[in-house]
């Protein structure tokens, strides 16, 4: 039998359960065949009117209906993936999930509409101020839940009976990478022997949309939107805003396996470490993304040859792919021409607090099935940045461990390296 | 703290807030015991408001000024002033092993845009394109990065060159608890050896007051202490605090003295029914209670005076009335994330002192306490959510 000892003594944590939505639908069977075909889940924003704006597209989750806003929205997606990974996992009972909630959430605001609809009911017919807001806001006790920061979180923590005080997590577009992160630690400590770790976002609004617009983050190609997500392509222009949510149940290997639990895979090490350079954009050297992924692979044991395959970041922005770029050609030196990395991005858009649980569980379902999705849309490579993407098909191959990366706005990056259960 | 658990110091403290700065200003502030707040620039709701600063001192970069806003600006300094207090200020080797949690809410909002969309869009012939030129030619492009709530954490590595890990808990008085609890069993697990943990609230924010009055939570036209208030509800407070939490053996290694101990930091979350608020904080205590000497024991209560939280945890306190109370929401107003580790802070004041500020409660809850102060247990009853103990003692 196994060990269920990672080679520095604490408790190896394995993935019993998995759930994910994103633009390309609802659960990971038809997320993986859709992912697998190279199919893109972008297309043209019709949640609102997109008069004037520079960018038109999204991978908005719309099959859930019109929601009322991000909170409502990102509850939601996170429902559904929570509910696929524990019914997988079949771990506790129903309501009653025998550890704590770690989950990566888009900072929640009060929205337009509801600004709105309080300023109709002040009464004010002229210059509308928030000293007439104040007049109203009586009338709305609603908007006080739903627009705390620890709502989402709450309201799952209730319906899913996690215990202890549910976590609320921001790193930017690593907050789902640093979800799983603070699930693995907390087995590793012992504090528990299951986490519940989901990332998600549905934050496609207008103002959400033109905050990125105006720092020029996004791809502008708005007439072919499935074309728009081009990571690591010469003529990439940015990234697409998407939606979405991953979950992840994990578990010590030890009650894993008394329960009888199937093995999903393995998060093996996590790493990360911050970058002081500026609020958008990259240190230069790439220093820190080089640290944070030789950090994971440290905290996992193993070594940069012994990674099979990359599920990048892979925004396709210019910045990002080049810094990602190099960093992963520092790290893995000469072999990084030969090592897979592969985009789910330019398929799923950015799905941004969502991000990280998303691909690490798309990183699962690449172990499992021995499979890499592609790169779409990669047309006209860029020869700056010469990388083996899995260009536009997916393909077949023995992979072992895998790295998981999300790199975010100030300074935030993570990677999570990801195996198959051990022989 | 788990058993085999690595003993944890708090060794630097950066504090801010309407009483000042530093712990000399808020210990003199708080044993004068009177109390002020802000009954005008937001009437009828009370606030307290940040005591002057001077950013320079701890963000010397206009730019990088520029680049925040308020709370950002708040924080930022304070975890300046923790750094110092910590001696590890500029020391690379130090800050770049450094982890740190921030306890963060988000975004002040433009309000001038905010006004002229309000005001222009429901006479708009085309709303939906009045609300999208508006915000693409009115919205500052940097101002996305003043909301976002882990753009603080960013801002603190930015200017202090805290570059291990950095993440931001949000969740309203929540995120503070957690943001201390996690980073206390990272130490004490060996997983980090020092961290900065803290927060930062602007409360002078309409939009702020709003989200609270949705529920009716704010105080309004006249002051009154956290305890004597009827039917309740809290001023919002502008205040920044953060710790520099450290293993001892790392503290040790590299001569830094502790301020104080964190013995222990737990946490809950019920959903809110009569009692549970009562319920959660008994089932805390029971996790600590073995180890506090009631004697030379106190209580730093960060009741938010909105009810009925406040009524239930004063029914806990009342309950354990061996222990003297002393609500700082009094003094500080209500800053949500941060209130916790600002509590924690000035209960490492108060040890540092040896002894209890001054009572400042007419309903009788608050007692005189005399004798020496070795150990403080500071609550934490979120105003909607979340429960929290920490117990903070005397080192050496």
């Amino acid at each position: 039998m196994a060990p269920t000892k990672d080679k520095m003594g604490r408790p190896i944590v394995v993935v019993t359960g998995v759930g994910v939505v994103t633009s390309l639908g609802a659960g990971k069977a038809d997320n993986w065949a859709k992912l697998t075909s190279g199919v893109s889940g972008i297309h043209a924003i019709t949640r609102f009117p997109t008069d004037g704006l520079k960018t038109r597209i999204a991978g908005s989750v719309d099959f859930l209906g019109q929601p009322d806003c991000t909170a409502a929205l990102s509850e939601q997606l996170a429902d559904l993936a929570a509910e696929e990974a524990i019914a997988q996992s079949g771990i506790g009972k129903a309501g009653d999930f025998p550890g704590p909630l770690f989950l990566a959430v888009p900072p929640i605001e009060m929205e337009w509409p509801h600004r709105l609809a309080v300023g109709a009911r002040s009464g004010s017919n002229d210059t509308v101020t928030y000293s007439d807001l104040l007049r109203a806001s009586d009338q709305f006790p609603a908007y006080h839940d739903r627009f705390l920061f620890g709502s989402v979180a709450d309201h799952i923590a209730e319906r899913f009976g996690t215990r202890g005080s549910p976590i609320s997590l921001s790193t930017a577009c690593a907050s789902g990478a640093s979800a799983i992160q603070l699930g693995v630690e907390a087995i590793r400590r012992g504090d528990t022997d299951a986490a519940l770790c989901i990332g998600t976002d549905g934050s496609v609004n207008p103002e959400a949309v033109i905050r990125f617009s105006l720092l020029s983050a996004l791809s502008t190609s708005n007439d072919n939107p499935q074309k728009a997500a081009r990571p690591f392509s010469k003529n990439r222009d940015g990234f697409v805003m998407a939606e979405g949510a991953g979950a992840l149940v994990l578990e010590s290997y030890d009650a894993a396996r008394a329960r009888g639990a199937t093995i999903l895979g393995v998060v093996e090490g996590c790493g990360e470490k911050t970058d002081a350079f500026h609020r958008t954009r990259s240190s230069p050297d790439g220093k820190p993304i080089i640290a944070c992924i030789r950090n994971a692979l440290e905290d996992a044991g193993l070594t940069p040859d012994d990674i099979d395959y990359v599920n990048a970041h892979g925004t396709s922005t210019p910045e990002n792919d080049k810094m990602e770029y190099l960093g992963c050609s520092t790290v893995f030196g000469e072999r990084i021409s030969k090592l897979p990395i592969s985009s789910n991005k330019s398929m799923i858009g950015h799905t941004l607090s969502a991000a990280g649980a998303i691909e690490a569980v798309f990183t699962v379902l690449t172990l499992q099935n021995q499979r890499m999705p592609p790169t779409v849309n990669y047309d006209v490579p860029d020869p700056a940045i010469p990388l083996d993407v899995v260009p536009n098909t997916a393909r077949d191959a023995t992979l072992k461990h895998a790295i998981s990366n999300s790199f975010g706005f100030g300074g935030q990056n993570v990677s999570l390296v990801v195996g198959v259960e051990p022989a | 703290m788990a058993d085999g658990a690595r003993e944890a110091w708090i060794t630097g403290i950066g504090i801010v807030s309407c009483l000042g700065e530093g712990a000399d200003a808020h210990w003199l502030k708080l044993s004068e015991a009177k109390p002020s707040a802000d009954t005008t620039t937001f009437a009828p709701y009370i606030v307290h408001p940040l005591a002057p600063i001077n950013f320079d001192l701890q963000i010397p970069k206009k730019g990088d000024q520029r680049q925040m806003e308020n709370w950002q600006r708040i924080g930022t300094y304070a975890a300046g002033l923790a750094l110092d207090s910590a001696g590890v200020k500029g020391k690379t080797e130090v800050l770049s092993h450094m982890d740190m949690i921030v306890a963060a809410g988000g975004g002040e909002r433009d309000l001038s845009v905010d006004s002229t969309i309000l005001s222009g869009m429901p006479r708009a012939a085309n709303p939906a394109g009045f609300l999208n030129e508006r915000l693409m030619s009115d919205l500052r492009p940097t101002l996305f990065l003043a909301q976002l709530s882990n753009l603080l954490a960013g801002n603190i590595s930015i200017v202090h060159g805290v570059t291990s890990s950095s993440r931001t808990f949000m969740g309203e008085e929540s995120a503070g608890l957690d943001a201390v609890r996690i980073a206390l069993s990272r130490i004490g697990a060996g997983q980090s050896d020092i961290a900065l943990v803290g927060g930062a609230h602007n409360g002078e924010r309409p939009d702020l007051i709003m989200l609270y009055e949705f529920a009716g939570l704010m105080l309004k036209d006249k002051f009154a202490p956290v305890w004597e208030r009827v039917p309740g509800g809290f001023a919002l407070g502008s205040l920044g605090a953060f710790l520099v939490i450290e293993a001892r053996e790392h503290a040790e290694a590299r001569g830094a003295k502790a301020l104080a101990r964190l013995a222990s930091v737990v946490s809950d979350r019920r959903r809110r029914q009569p009692g549970n608020v009562t319920a959660s904080l008994e089932g805390l205590w029971d996790k600590v209670k073995d180890r506090v000497d009631g004697k030379r024991a106190a209580v730093i209560s960060g009741a938010t005076g909105a009810n009925p939280a406040t009524a239930e945890e004063r029914a806990f306190l009342a309950a354990h009335g061996e222990l003297a109370v002393r609500a700082t929401g009094t003094y500080l107003g209500h800053g949500l994330e941060p209130q916790f580790p600002m509590n924690l802070a000035l209960a490492t004041v108060a040890l540092q002192h040896g002894s209890l500020f001054p009572p400042c409660d007419s309903t009788g809850l608050e007692k005189p306490m005399s004798g020496p102060l070795a150990q403080v247990v500071v609550t934490g009853v979120g105003h909607w959510r979340g429960e929290g103990l920490a117990l903070v003692e005397k080192a050496g």
